[in-house]
């Protein structure tokens, strides 16, 4: 498949296309990534997804495709010859799609605000709270859907993987600026494994972020969002 | 060969609707529980311990919960009846993402106009745009799903019976906004497994006057 046949709007810092593009690298598909500027939006991206406006966006013979979730099951439903993401059987998808909605709709919210700066006292605490009670569940999911064995999908990266590891470059600059581990061994020792082995897999090493790079970019996240001072 | 399966449901909320018209569709036999949600019960509790929530599908004692997670689980266990996700992966991107739409915007905007007071004005005004957005999407298919009642279709329907609800809370009417859309709700309407699921539009409406009354809006 020519490369110009598969498109990717997206950013190097944003976790969710980060999860499309892991899904690409699994099954080695070539596409053209086309950086968004920061602060304003491509003619292109309002065309392709002129509902929400919001990246990635994956772009299949002229198809958009949205939502990084909705891209990562098409991408494993389009390209069958490569290594499947999502579990075969009926019931561990339904476990693994019920913590990556846990991950995007309860866990990601608290976690935003914090990697923006925007939060202080009180509401600091809470989300830094709610993110540490959310690491001890997905420590649990872990236990029960790896079968001790050393990803969520099992011996490779699969579906729960991709939609929480894409986090990783964001969690350890969120630690940095906190001054806590939220993933530690005290509380959460499989995933102190796991998060190491999902960042040296070959499908994530080259489209991880560095941290400095992305602490970098944090400073401009936080610029844009933070508060004025009272 | 006999399936244990068991919905842990609140005969009023709209996800329980959703499963309850897929396992219709399906026709699948289950055992229904009510749950009283001022006072849900241990097996609700041992099987939704992350968000406490209904609906639940437990099949041979193993819980499924969220509302399209369990629609998605019953498509592709009973495979064989009327499927409702589309079997060609870009049509089926589709309907995820509309029935996500569902979810993200059109519950919303609904939720603010019954719950938050003051809201309902706005709240009125941004659900039409999203039913427009539908309408726009359905175009003249008869379901979204096509020529055949479909998941976006599933995701959306339960909602109709909170028409009433929506309108008479922000005095709007969303027949004269929406013509196609609720056009599109009788006709799904016509489907034994979309009549037998969906609640009376007066029994939600009281429910939500009472619930108005105890958190002080009303």
């Amino acid at each position: 498949m020519a490369t110009s046949d598969v498109k990717l709007i997206g950013s190097w810092a944003s976790p969710f296309v980060i999860r499309a593009m892991i899904a690409l690298k699994i099954k080695s598909i070539s596409y053209e990534f086309l950086q968004e500027t920061f602060g304003s939006k491509s003619k292109l991206l309002l065309q392709s997804n002129p509902i929400h406006k919001k990246i990635p966006v994956l772009i299949h013979a002229e198809k958009p495709i949205c939502e990084s979730l909705i891209i990562v099951q098409y991408i494993d439903e389009v390209w069958t010859s490569g290594p499947t993401i999502l579990p075969s059987d009926p019931y561990d998808r339904a476990i693994a799609r019920f913590w990556a909605a846990y991950i995007d709709d309860k866990w990601f919210p608290s976690v935003i605000g914090l990697a923006r700066g925007q939060l202080e006292g009180e509401a600091k605490e809470a989300a830094i709270e709610q993110m540490s009670v959310g690491f001890v569940l997905l420590e649990e999911a872990f236990v029960k859907c790896s079968e001790g064995k050393g990803y969520f999908g099992g011996e490779k990266i699969g579906y729960l993987d991709i939609a929480l590891g894409c986090f990783l470059g964001w969690i350890r600059v969120t630690e940095k600026m906190i001054g806590m581990k939220v993933i530690d061994e005290a509380k959460t020792p499989c995933l102190v494994g796991w998060a190491e082995r999902f960042c040296a897999d070959s499908a994530v090493k080259e489209v991880m972020p560095e941290i400095e790079k992305l602490e970098e970019f944090a400073k401009l996240l936080q610029a844009m969002y933070r508060a004025p001072p009272k | 060969m006999a399936e244990a399966l068991v919905l842990l449901d609140f005969s009023l909320s709209p996800f329980g609707v959703r499963v309850r018209i897929a396992l219709a569709e399906k026709g699948i036999k289950y055992e229904y529980k009510e749950e009283d949600l001022k006072d849900k019960s241990s097996l609700l509790l041992q099987m939704n311990p992350v968000h406490k929530q209904i609906p639940v599908l437990i099949h041979n004692g193993k819980p499924i919960c969220e509302s399209f997670i369990i629609v998605q689980y019953i498509d592709e266990v009973w495979k064989d009846k009327s499927p409702l996700l589309p079997s060609d992966p870009y049509r089926q991107a589709q309907a995820r993402f509309w029935a996500d739409f569902v979810d993200k915007k059109v519950v919303n905007c609904g939720r603010r106009i019954w719950l938050v007071k003051g809201e309902e004005k706005e709240a009125a005004k941004e659900l039409i745009e999203c039913l427009k957005m539908l309408e726009g999407e359905l175009g003249d298919k008869p379901y979204f799903g096509g020529e055949s009642f479909g998941f976006v279709d599933v995701a959306l329907v339960p909602f109709y019976s909170w028409f009433y609800t929506y309108e008479t809370c922000a005095n709007f009417s969303i027949e004269a906004e929406c013509p196609k859309l609720v056009a599109w709700a009788k006709r799904c309407m016509e489907k034994e497994s979309v009549s037998n699921s969906l609640p009376d539009p007066h029994k939600i409406y009281d429910y939500v006057l009472q619930v108005r009354k105890r958190i002080g809006i009303d």
